[in-house]
């Protein structure tokens, strides 16, 4: 539109006219062909300019609000900052936390030096009776020397704590370790990519470079179908249908676990990896595959030799906004995973992910509570994970696929 | 060509097509045991009656009225927002300035923000912050506002749902052609003139898209909705826009997983689900239909 606003100032009508038009009632003359100032017009520009920031004011807001609810936890005693900075550092241990943890000061005699496991005999005692996984404590505290000083159980939430291994809020001891939803997370986000990431960009690699036009047209809205289903129907099927399936073939003890979990975000997943991918295939210049097919390679080696390798910033893109899309998934990992805040390995074993623990948790807490503070902190972490993904995915990897279509071809 | 490079070639196309083949039969595996599972339950009763028995007989009439009521007050808020969002990325912002490239990130981030986190929003931001001032403004402290009820609900879901309608009331608007413009323009009508008389009539179809996507996603969704105003069960319809709503995927949720006789209302969940899935089914294909129309067109 802008062409527009410069041929309305640039004097383009050539002065010879003017002598001519002079018989009409109108004659344009530099004066009159300079843009106007309209009321209306200045206006609606001013509004529509002002509503269209709001998508922008949204994002800030919701930052703001998120780590606004989540503040309390570091606000409450401003010197665990300080721990944050420096939290590797034994020493510091002695001095600072008998100031965030007065109650018990005498539990940290000697900590300093030797970091040893058998100091934690004291709290084993005192926290035993809601300690039922007691393997995986003495496991943590052998593992992680002074950082299994999370798992004293005070109710303040300091930045030891939230890194414990143990993710207990409702307890007499409330424990906010968030290591176990962090693996836990990781896990079925790994494990549903290793499901959707191969799947989807064989097809659309299908659909780019193999499928005939009729095919392609109907390939398409048939998989974006799929991306149109709620996430809690995909929950609900995993849930009834595909947990009991999967029970019967693999022979697992419990009924609900990462892999059905996985499976079930994977349905999540593929459509985005899909159309993202698909659209970077069909984005690739035809000259390559042409000049790969002139050269005497068959059709599949230009598929997987050209078309693919030449694709793959936006296929990387692809699996980013699909791991991101994992990562929030939250009806799925609350119906299908088990909801066990568990570390270990095994695939079919209960998971407990970030964004679950927020859905099943924030409707019974108390607000303005340390444990509403924690579950906003994890919200606040989702949100600025997402970002960084899709910041990467949007300017790095967008500007390398420009840069090498761009590049090669001109 | 070497016999062994035929048959890695026929295998790894092989490997292409397989994946095609097992998305759309996990699709149609899951329509058809849907279907199956819920097909007899669902009848115009059960669309049209209250629970009952707690939950183990009856209907679902309130889950779908306040699924209604949650889509129409989601479009009123989101899709004039969108539109114009949409409007300034097409005709006024300049292509590849700071601004509207700002503006871009912040659509696509906020079409990647989790749906939880648009739920813990409207808690902080709408119940909470909005709420919590309103009360204390008009009502001096006593609690209306400051507690989840379908309002907020509906303006966390306009938010989740504004980026569909951007993206597809942009594309639209971007099909009319430039002719038109520049003859409406020569003709002496004003850029807003322009944008009113001819821009946003030619660009209805691609509204009507975005709505229509946004109320299917919008229908689907449940995360946003779990602190911001859906209810386990209510025995009444809501009576204004500050009470509690019952919605069908909230509905599923807590009957598969939180009820204590899961076995009993089976199929009533199954029905839920069928009804929830050829809703948002049934509209997305419209508005595959309608696009497909556009993209025809031009």
């Amino acid at each position: 539109m802008t062409t527009f606003e410069n041929q309305e100032e640039d004097p383009l009508v050539p002065k010879e006219n003017i002598p001519k038009t002079k018989k009409n009632e109108f004659v344009f003359t530099q004066e009159s062909l300079k843009k106007q100032f309209r009321l209306s017009e200045f206006l609606s520009e001013k509004i529509i300019t002002g509503i269209a920031f709001l998508s922008i004011a949204i994002i800030i807001l919701i930052f703001l609000f998120v780590f606004k609810e989540a503040l309390p936890i570091f606000i409450e005693k401003p010197e665990r900052k300080t721990e944050i900075a420096a939290p590797a550092a034994p020493e510091r241990y002695g001095e600072e936390t008998p100031e965030t943890t007065p109650s018990k000061p005498e539990r940290y005699d000697g900590g300093g030096e030797s970091q040893q496991p058998e100091r934690y005999g004291i709290e084993v005692e005192t926290i035993q009776t809601e300690e039922e996984r007691a393997t995986a404590f003495s496991q943590d505290s052998i593992l992680s020397g002074n950082r299994g000083n999370s798992e004293l159980g005070e109710d303040k939430a300091t930045f030891k704590s939230l890194t414990g291994k143990s993710w207990m809020p409702v307890s007499d001891n409330p424990r906010y370790g968030m290591v176990p939803l962090i693996v836990g997370t990781i896990k079925i986000t790994l494990l549903a990519l290793l499901f959707a990431a191969p799947i989807a960009i064989l097809a659309a690699l299908f659909s780019a470079a193999f499928a005939p036009k009729w095919l392609r047209e109907i390939i398409k809205p048939a998989i974006e179908l799929l991306a149109g289903f709620p996430s809690v129907v995909i929950g609900f099927f995993a849930l009834m249908v595909m947990a009991s399936f999967f029970q019967d073939v693999f022979g697992y003890d419990t009924r609900l676990n990462a892999f059905v979990g996985g499976i079930a975000m994977a349905l999540a997943a593929i459509p985005i990896i899909f159309t993202v991918t698909e659209d970077a295939m069909t984005s690739v210049p035809s000259t390559y595959s042409e000049a790969s097919l002139a050269l005497g390679a068959t059709k599949w080696q230009t598929a997987f030799y050209v078309v693919l390798p030449a694709a793959t910033p936006g296929i990387f893109a692809a699996v980013l906004l699909g791991i991101g899309r994992i990562f929030g998934e939250t009806m799925i990992a609350l119906m299908a995973t088990g909801n066990a805040a568990m570390i270990s390995a095994n695939p079919f074993d209960s998971v407990r992910t970030l964004a679950a623990t927020i859905g099943a948790e924030m409707a019974e807490v108390v607000f303005g509570d340390t444990h509403y503070s924690v579950l906003f902190l994890i919200g606040a972490l989702l949100f600025v994970f997402t970002f960084i993904l899709n910041s990467i995915a949007e300017f790095y990897v967008k500007g390398r696929l420009m840069r090498r279509f761009q590049g090669r071809t001109s | 060509m070497k016999k062994t490079q035929r048959i890695t070639g026929g295998i790894m196309a092989g490997a292409t097509a397989f994946s095609v083949v097992l998305i759309i039969a996990v699709i149609i595996v899951m329509l058809v045991v849907i279907i199956i599972g819920g097909k007899d339950t669902v009848s115009w009763e059960f669309l049209t009656t209250f629970p009952e028995d707690g939950m183990t007989k009856g209907g679902i009439l309130p889950a779908i009225w306040g699924t209604a009521l949650l889509v129409i007050i989601m479009s009123v808020a989101a899709v004039p927002f969108g539109t114009i969002t949409a409007i300034y990325l097409t005709e006024y912002a300049r292509e590849n300035s700071i601004i509207s490239k700002t503006v871009r990130f912040a659509v696509k981030t906020l079409a990647m923000v989790p749906s939880i986190i648009f739920g813990l929003f409207g808690l902080g931001f709408f119940i909470k912050f909005v709420g919590g001032g309103m009360d204390d403004l008009f009502l001096g402290g006593q609690l209306k506002w400051a507690q989840p009820n379908i309002l907020w609900a509906s303006l966390t879901m306009a938010l989740l749902t504004l980026p569909v309608i951007i993206v597809s009331v942009e594309e639209s608007i971007r099909a009319v052609p430039r002719e038109l413009r520049e003859a409406s323009l020569a003709l002496g009508a004003t850029k807003w003139q322009t944008i009113l008389k001819i821009v946003l009539p030619g660009s209805r179809a691609g509204i009507m898209t975005g709505t229509i996507l946004a109320v299917s996603r919008g229908a689907g969704e449940v995360a946003p909705i779990l602190f911001t105003g859906a209810a386990y069960y209510l025995a009444t319809l809501p009576q204004g826009l500050s009470d509690q709503f019952m919605s069908l995927g909230y509905h599923i949720y807590i009957m598969s997983t939180q009820s204590s006789n899961v076995d009993q209302t089976l199929p009533i969940q199954f029905a839920t689900t069928l009804v929830l899935l050829m809703l948002t089914f049934v509209l997305n294909f419209v508005a595959v239909i309608i696009r497909a129309r556009i993209r025809r067109n031009h």
